[in-house]
């Protein structure tokens, strides 16, 4: 229960957070990618400020090995560069680049009730699912 | 050259809502122990286990549930979306495959990772932001969409 509110909590900041550093709109995010045209250098800020208050929670996280609720702390383990990484980003980066949407900011721009988020959402989770049934035949190769 | 889009330019917002982002990401590591990733959080319901889908849906509730929220306080933001429904459908489809097999999108590589100073999430995260700008150069400045 404790754990399910925190879950919902920290959602709900983060698309507070989205709606207030403006990344919600996908033009906006469209507008810091275009830097061959009227630059906006928001989402550079929006990163800053978020990196600077993460430094600090991770630093500490790191150095425990519960939650404050009692949990076991699940930090990513592996540091390993590899195809998948790499290959995956620049894939994400490209369908960012199309429609100006990451995932945190189409599911707001759904909560908001724009149809083209909905559209958005549906195919990531269509593409989402196409990773899984990729993963399941390399599985059995 | 670079022109800054000062009209558009909204350092403090953008400052105040990057910080109320990063804490976010600071309550999911120190109070459950996890990484604020949406993309993996919201991928991890294709292949559920019993004790793991209620806080994924948890989570999402609350992003998807914050402009209902905000609505009771202010009007929303602007949400602008102008690419086509091809595009959007184009888009949704690269970033749903490309956040699963790079394990992570703008904030789980680029707001944890990068606070977690991990060099993977460095890599990943320069890989997105690289074909991010390749691919609005290529739109706005070579098809003139």
């Amino acid at each position: 229960m404790k754990y399910t509110l925190a879950s919902f909590a920290s959602g709900l900041i983060f698309g507070i957070g989205l709606l207030v550093s403006g990344m919600s709109n996908p033009e906006k995010v469209l507008g810091f990618l275009d830097i061959a045209g009227l630059w906006d250098p928001s989402l550079a800020f929006v990163m800053g400020g978020a990196i600077v208050v993460g430094l600090f929670a991770f630093a500490f996280a790191r150095r425990r090995t519960l939650s404050f609720l009692g949990y076991h702390m699940k930090l990513p383990a592996g540091d390993r560069v590899d195809k998948r990484l790499v290959i995956g980003s620049l894939l994400f980066g490209a369908g960012w680049g199309l429609a100006g949407f990451c995932p945190g900011p189409g599911l707001v721009a759904l909560g908001a009730g724009e149809a083209k988020a909905a559209v958005f959402v549906i195919s990531m989770i269509a593409g989402m699912a196409v990773f899984e049934l990729l993963e399941k035949a390399r599985a059995r190769a | 050259m670079i022109d800054i889009a000062w009209d558009n330019f909204t350092p403090w917002s953008a400052l105040f809502g990057g910080m109320i982002i990063g804490i976010s990401a600071a309550a999911f590591i120190l109070l459950n122990g996890r990484i604020a990733g949406i993309s993996g959080i919201l991928g991890g319901l294709l292949t559920p286990r019993k004790t793991d889908i209620l806080w994924r849906v948890a989570f999402l509730a609350g992003i998807i549930g914050a402009p209902a929220i905000w609505l009771l306080a202010a009007d929303l933001p602007a949400i602008e979306i102008n690419a086509s429904l091809p595009m959007i459908i184009l888009a949704g489809l690269l970033v749903g495959v490309g956040t699963r097999y790079g394990s992570g999108c703008t904030s789980g590589h680029g707001v944890c990772g990068l606070s977690r100073l991990s060099p993977r999430s460095l890599v990943a995260t320069l890989a997105f932001m690289a074909t991010g700008f390749i691919t609005v150069y290529l739109i706005r400045h070579v098809a003139g969409v």
